[in-house]
C-alpha cells in the first residue's frame, strides 16, 4: 500500500512539472496576472482612471457642485459656453451656443444703453445666445417613441419596471434635437423646491422673475404635500416664469437684474445645462427612484459622453454619445503648446477616446500602484495635487525620479484659482475693527505685525513641499488683477532689496506690536500676556504639526495661541456665529474673475450676518464701494485699476493674512496625449487621446509576475513539513519499551 | 427547544427597538438636520432657503420624536423617529439620504462581502484548528515552542501591517495578484487570493493561540489518558476525541461570527477596493447619510441575535447533555 502512494506521489509530481514547463513555454507565466480589468481591455480605446471615497452624490445639473462630480457633468451636459482647453488666462469660447455673446444693457425705460454704460443706469442685462443647430440628446428611453409618436416610456407603473435596474436595461431608445427650450427648462429647475439648487439663492438676485417663481413654486409644492401628492411631477412650463425665454427654437433669452459682467462665467457651467422635459418626466414615475433611477445617477444631455454603467462606490463608465458632432480640437493656444505638439490635433472632431471607466480607490497605496503599473491612464482627471504629489516624491527621491523618467509619466504643472488664507474676524475685538478709531488703528497694528511674523515661505516650503506660491494679495495668478513681479508685493509685509521682495524684519513686528499696545506680547496696561485664538476644522488629531507650526509664529512676538479644533460641522457653526477668532480657510474659484476673490471681502456677504462667504466679516466703506464699481465693470485698465486700489487697501487693514496659492498639475500616463491640467477647464475628456498600442506594450513589460518566491515558499515548507511527517511516523511506531529493555 | 427559540427571538425584538432608539439619539446627539443637509448640499453657497427645502424634501424638517404642533397619535407619527426608524422593525429600509434604494444596495454587496468573508472564515478555521491541533501533537518541543512565538509574533502585529504588507509583496514586487478591485464570476477568485490570505494570516496568530489553549486542557483529561493506553494513535486521540470535546468553546467563537460574515470586513473592503457593506457602512457614516446607517445598524444587530440563537442551538448538538430550557 505504501508503495503505491508513493508511485502515485512521484506521477503527480511528474505531471504538475510537466504541466509547469509547457505553461513556461507557452509564455502564459510570462502574461501580467495583476490586471484588474478583463483581459484584452487595454488594447480597446478606452481611459482608466479612479475616483476616490465614494460616488459622486448629483448629477443633476441644477444639484450638482462638487469637484468630484465634474469629471461626469462637464462631459455628458453641454452648457452653452466653456472655457479654451488650451489658452490661458482662461478664455469663454461657444460650447453649445454659436457664440459668446455681449449682453445689452436696458435703462429702466427698456432704452438700449452703450455696453460701457455704468451699472447704476443699467436696469436690465439680456443675453440673446443663439445655439448652434443640429446637436442631438444622447440615446435615451425618455425620448423613445412608438409608431404613433406617443412616448413608450412615459406612462409606467412599478411593474413596468420589474427587472430594470439601469437605463441599458430599456428596450427602445430615442432621441431629438436640443433647442433652447431645454435651457429655459433647467433654468427653471434651479428654483424647484425638489431639487435644491445651492445656487438658486445665488441666481435669484440676478435672473429676472427667479425669486418670485421660486416662491410659486414653493407655495405649490407645499399646497400638493398637504394633499399627499407630493410626488407628482411638476411640469414647470406651465407656471409663468419671465427671466429665461426661448425667442426661437435656437435662441436662449435670459434677462439679468442690472448689471452683472460675470453672469458669463455662469453660463460655462452645468446649473446653465439644457435639461430636456421628457427626462425629468420620465424619472419621476413611480417606481424610478427606488430603483436608482434618476437625474442623479443617469444624466441626460448633449455632451459627448454618456453615462452607460454607473455601479454606486464601484464603477462607472462613460461611452461616446454616437450623436455627439458639435466641438473640434483648437487649434489656437498658450505659447509653447504647439512646440509641444498640444496643437498636432487641429480641427479634429472631438472625442477621441470611446470609453472611460472609473473605479473606485479608497486608499492612496493601490491608486498610486496602478498608476505606476500602468493600469491608470490618470490617477483622477479632476484633481491636480498627485501631479504635485509626484513631482515633490521625484525631488525627494532620485530613485523614485529615475522610476518616474523610466516610465515617462507626464508631471506638468500650473497655479490654480485658489487661495489659503488666515482670516482675523472682525468682529472680534481684539483683532478685529475695533469700536472706536483708537482700537481699530490699535488692531490693525496687531494684524499687521502677526502678518509679518508669520512666515508664510517658511510655511510653503515645509507643509506644501514649495508646491505653491506665496500670496500678496487675494487675486491668484491668470486672473486679470493679479499683478505679478516686484509690482505686486505687499508693501505692508515685504520690503524690496536688490530687486527681490523680502520679509520685513521682526523688528518691524514688534515695533508695530509696541504701537498696537502688546509690547513683547503682552498688555501695556495691564500686563497680562495676549493670548489668541486659532480656530480649526481638523478635529482633535488633526493637522497638529501646522497648529505647532502656528504656535511658534505667533511665538516670535510673545504671543499665545490657543488652538481650538473641531470637526467640520463645529468650525463651520463657529464660522456662521462670528464667534472664531483667527481662521484659517480657502477658496476655489467658480469662474477666474476677480470679482470672484474679493467677494470674500465685500462687506454685505459677511458670514456672519448672512451666512455669505465673506468669512472674515470684514467691512471698509471704500472697500465695499470699490467693490460694487469694480463688479460692473468688463476687464480692462479701468478695472485693474480699481482692483489694485482694492487690494492696497486690505494689505493696509489685513483682515487676512494671504497665504498662499497652491499649485496644481496633473499625472498622465506617456500615451496620454493632449494632456493639458486645469481645474478650470472640466470637460478635458473629450480632448485627451490613447496610444493603446504603446499602452499595451508597456503594461505588458512593468508587469511580468515573479514566480520562484512562490517556489521557495513552497520548498520551505515541504522542508518543514516533511521532518514534521517523519516524527509523527516515529512517534507512532514507538513502543513503551524496546526489545532490549522488556 | 421551541419554547426557548420563540422566547429568545421574542427578547430579540425587545432589543432591536432599544437598538433602534439608541442609534437614533445617538446620531442625533452628534448630527443635526441642519448639518446633514449642508453635507448634502455641499459647502459652497448654501442658503438657509436650501437647506430648508433639503430638510423638507427628505423628511428632516420635523421634530426628532414628538410633534407638539400636531394633534392626536400624529404627535408622536408625524417625527423624525416614527417615519425613519420605526418601518425598519418591518424591514423596510426605505430609500437613503441621497435617494437610493437601500434594500436593492444592500442585496447587491452582500455578494462581495460573502465572497470574501466566506472563504476567509472556512480556511481560517480549518488553517487554525489544524496548526494548533499540530501545535498539541508536537507540545513540549521545540516545534510547540516557536509555533507559539510564531503566534505571539502574529498577532502582535496590525492586521492594516498585513494588508500593507501583502499589497507591497504580491501586487508591486512580485506582480501576482491586483492591488485592488472586483469582478463577478470566478475572475473574482483573482482579486480575492490576495485579501482572503491576508485575512488568514491576520487571524492565524490568536486564534490558534486560543484553540491550542483549549486543545491542551481537552488532551490532559483522564479519558484521553485512557484513549492513549488502549493504544490509539496520537493523531486518532486529538482529531476524535479531544477535538470534538473541544468544539463547545469553539462553536461559542465561531458561530455567533457567522450571521456577521454579512457585514462584511471595514478595512479589507476598503483598501482592496471590494464593494461589500463594510464599505457601504462607512460610507454613510462619513456621508452622514443617517438613513442608511440606521438600516446597517439594524441588520447587524438582527444578525448579531441570530448568531447568538444558532450558538445556543449549536450547543445542543455538539454536546447532548445541553438541553435549552
Amino acid at each position: 500500500m505504501r508503495h503505491v502512494r508513493t508511485w502515485l506521489i512521484v506521477i503527480i509530481a511528474i505531471v504538475v512539472i510537466l504541466l509547469l514547463a509547457a505553461g513556461w513555454r507557452s509564455g502564459i507565466f510570462s502574461r501580467p496576472i495583476n490586471s484588474p480589468y478583463p483581459a484584452g481591455a487595454s488594447a480597446t480605446n478606452t481611459l482608466f482612471t479612479a475616483f476616490t471615497q465614494r460616488s459622486p452624490k448629483y448629477l443633476d445639473p441644477a444639484s450638482s457642485y462638487s469637484s468630484d462630480e465634474t469629471p461626469y457633468t462637464y462631459n455628458i451636459y453641454q452648457p452653452p459656453y466653456g472655457y479654451h482647453y488650451l489658452k490661458r488666462p482662461y478664455e469663454l469660447v461657444p460650447r453649445a451656443a454659436a457664440e459668446v455673446v455681449a449682453p445689452v444693457y436696458l435703462d429702466a425705460d427698456g432704452n438700449v444703453l452703450p455696453s460701457d454704460a455704468p451699472g447704476e443706469m443699467v436696469a436690465e442685462s439680456i443675453y440673446d445666445i443663439p445655439i448652434k443647430k443640429g446637436i442631438m440628446f444622447q440615446p435615451h428611453p425618455a425620448f423613445a417613441r412608438d409608431e404613433n409618436g406617443d412616448y413608450i416610456y412615459h406612462d409606467l407603473s412599478p411593474e413596468d419596471l420589474k427587472g430594470i435596474r439601469s437605463i441599458p436595461d430599456f428596450k427602445h431608445t430615442g432621441t431629438r434635437e436640443l433647442t433652447a427650450h431645454d435651457y429655459v427648462y433647467q433654468i427653471r429647475r434651479l428654483a424647484s423646491p425638489r431639487i435644491v439648487s445651492p445656487i438658486y439663492a445665488q441666481m435669484s438676485n440676478y435672473i429676472v422673475g427667479l425669486q418670485e417663481y421660486g416662491n410659486f413654486l414653493r407655495e405649490l409644492d407645499a399646497r400638493l404635500r398637504e394633499e399627499g401628492r407630493a410626488h407628482e411631477w411638476l411640469d414647470l412650463r406651465q407656471y409663468p416664469f419671465e427671466g429665461a425665454q426661448a425667442i426661437d427654437d435656437h435662441t436662449l433669452r435670459i434677462r439679468i437684474k442690472g448689471k452683472y459682467p460675470q453672469f458669463k462665467y455662469w453660463l460655462a457651467m452645468t446649473f446653465f445645462a439644457p435639461m430636456p422635459w421628457e427626462a425629468e418626466r420620465f424619472y419621476s414615475q413611480p417606481g424610478m427612484a427606488e430603483r436608482n433611477l434618476s437625474l442623479n445617477v443617469w444624466p441626460v444631455g448633449t455632451g459627448p459622453y454618456m453615462m452607460v454603467e454607473n455601479l454606486p462606490n464601484r464603477r462607472m463608465v462613460l461611452q461616446r454619445n454616437p450623436y455627439f458632432n458639435s466641438e473640434t480640437y483648437p487649434c489656437e493656444g498658450s505659447p509653447g503648446d504647439e512646440a509641444a505638439g498640444l496643437l498636432a490635433d487641429c480641427g479634429r472632431p472631438l472625442p477621441f477616446i470611446d470609453r472611460a471607466v472609473f473605479s473606485i480607490e479608497k486608499e492612496s497605496v493601490p491608486l498610486q500602484g496602478k498608476f505606476l503599473q500602468g493600469y491608470y491612464d490618470v490617477p483622477q482627471i479632476e484633481r491636480g495635487d498627485y501631479g504635485v504629489a509626484f513631482r515633490v516624491a521625484a525631488e525627494d527621491s532620485p530613485e523614485k525620479a529615475a522610476l518616474y523618467a523610466e516610465r515617462g509619466l507626464q508631471l506638468p504643472a500650473t497655479v490654480e484659482q485658489t487661495i489659503w488664507y488666515l482670516g482675523f474676524n472682525w468682529l472680534d475685538p481684539v483683532v478685529g475693527k475695533g469700536d472706536t478709531p483708537e482700537q481699530a488703528e490699535r488692531n490693525r497694528k496687531l494684524r499687521q505685525a502677526l502678518s509679518i511674523a508669520v512666515d508664510w515661505e517658511q510655511y510653503v516650503a515645509i507643509f506644501e513641499a514649495n508646491q505653491a506660491q506665496v500670496a500678496y494679495g487675494p487675486i491668484p495668478p491668470g486672473v486679470a488683477g493679479h499683478v505679478e513681479g516686484i509690482e505686486g508685493i505687499n508693501p505692508v509685509v515685504y520690503d524690496v532689496v536688490d530687486g527681490r521682495p523680502r520679509r520685513k524684519s521682526l523688528e518691524e513686528a514688534r515695533r508695530l506690536m509696541v504701537e498696537a499696545g502688546y509690547p513683547d506680547g503682552r498688555d501695556a496696561q495691564t500686563g497680562e500676556p495676549l493670548v489668541l485664538h486659532f480656530d480649526a476644522m481638523g478635529g482633535a488629531t488633526g493637522a497638529r504639526p501646522q497648529f505647532d507650526w502656528m504656535q511658534r509664529q505667533f511665538a516670535k512676538l510673545g504671543i499665545q495661541l490657543e488652538i481650538r479644533s473641531t470637526d467640520y460641522n463645529r468650525f463651520q457653526d463657529k464660522m456662521r456665529s462670528g464667534v472664531a477668532q483667527i481662521f484659517m480657510w480657502g477658496w476655489v474659484a467658480d469662474y477666474p474673475d476677480a470679482e470672484n476673490f474679493l467677494f470674500l471681502l465685500y462687506g454685505p456677504n459677511s458670514k456672519a450676518a448672512v451666512d455669505g462667504e465673506n468669512a472674515a466679516n470684514y467691512v471698509n466703506e471704500e472697500f465695499d464701494e470699490l467693490f460694487r464699481q469694480m463688479r460692473d465693470l468688463e476687464d480692462g485698465p479701468q478695472k485693474n485699476a480699481i482692483i489694485a486700489r482694492m487690494i492696497r487697501i486690505v494689505q493696509e487693514d489685513a483682515p487676512w493674512m494671504f497665504g498662499y496659492f497652491p499649485a496644481s498639475g496633473g499625472a498622465y500616463q506617456q500615451w496620454v496625449g493632449n494632456a493639458r491640467p486645469s481645474e478650470m477647464v472640466r470637460n478635458t475628456l473629450p480632448y485627451l487621446k490613447i496610444d493603446t498600442g504603446l499602452r499595451e506594450r508597456k503594461i505588458h513589460e512593468w508587469n511580468q509576475p515573479v514566480w520562484w518566491p512562490l517556489g521557495l515558499i513552497l520548498l520551505l515548507v515541504l522542508l518543514l513539513v516533511w521532518p514534521a511527517i517523519r516524527l509523527i511516523r516515529q512517534r507512532e511506531r514507538a513502543v513503551a519499551l524496546d526489545e532490549e529493555h522488556s | 427547544m421551541i419554547a426557548y427559540i420563540v422566547r429568545r427571538l421574542l427578547y430579540g425584538v425587545l432589543i432591536l427597538i432599544g437598538v433602534n432608539i439608541f442609534t437614533f439619539l445617538l446620531f442625533f446627539a452628534v448630527n443635526t438636520p441642519d448639518d446633514m443637509a449642508r453635507l448634502a448640499i455641499g459647502g459652497r453657497r448654501v442658503s438657509a432657503d436650501a437647506i430648508e427645502q433639503w430638510k423638507i424634501q427628505h423628511g428632516y424638517d420635523k421634530p426628532l420624536f414628538l410633534n407638539a404642533e400636531a394633534e392626536g397619535t400624529r404627535k408622536f407619527t408625524d417625527t423624525i423617529f416614527y417615519e425613519r426608524s420605526v418601518p425598519l422593525l418591518k424591514l423596510d429600509f426605505g430609500l437613503s439620504d441621497a435617494g437610493r434604494d437601500i434594500s436593492y444596495e444592500i442585496s447587491q454587496r452582500i455578494g462581495p462581502s460573502l465572497a470574501l468573508a466566506i472563504p476567509t472564515f472556512v480556511l481560517g478555521l480549518w488553517a487554525s484548528i489544524t496548526f494548533s491541533l499540530l501545535l498539541v501533537y508536537f507540545r513540549a518541543t521545540w516545534l510547540d515552542f516557536w509555533g507559539v512565538v510564531v503566534c505571539v509574533v502574529m498577532l502582535s502585529i496590525s492586521a492594516l501591517f498585513y494588508i500593507i504588507a501583502g499589497q507591497y509583496l504580491f501586487s508591486k514586487l512580485l506582480r501576482l495578484a491586483p492591488y485592488s478591485g472586483f469582478s463577478e464570476g470566478l475572475d473574482m477568485i483573482r482579486f480575492l487570493a490576495l485579501p482572503v490570505l491576508v485575512a488568514l494570516l491576520a487571524k492565524l496568530g490568536p486564534e490558534a493561540r486560543f484553540y491550542r489553549t483549549l486543545f491542551l486542557e481537552e488532551a490532559g483529561k483522564d479519558y484521553v489518558r485512557t484513549a492513549r493506553a488502549k493504544g490509539l494513535p496520537e493523531r486518532i486521540v486529538l482529531f476524535r476525541h479531544v477535538f470534538r470535546n473541544a468544539l463547545l468553546p469553539i462553536l461559542t467563537s465561531t458561530v455567533a461570527v457567522i450571521p456577521l460574515l454579512f457585514m462584511g470586513s471595514l478595512i479589507a473592503e476598503s483598501f482592496f477596493g471590494i464593494p461589500g457593506l463594510g464599505s457601504y457602512t462607512i460610507d454613510a457614516i462619513n456621508a452622514q447619510d443617517f438613513s442608511i446607517v440606521r438600516a446597517m445598524v439594524f441588520l447587524g444587530s438582527v444578525l448579531y441575535i441570530i448568531g447568538l440563537l444558532l450558538t445556543d442551538i449549536s450547543y445542543t448538538l455538539a454536546d447532548p447533555r445541553v438541553r435549552l430550557e
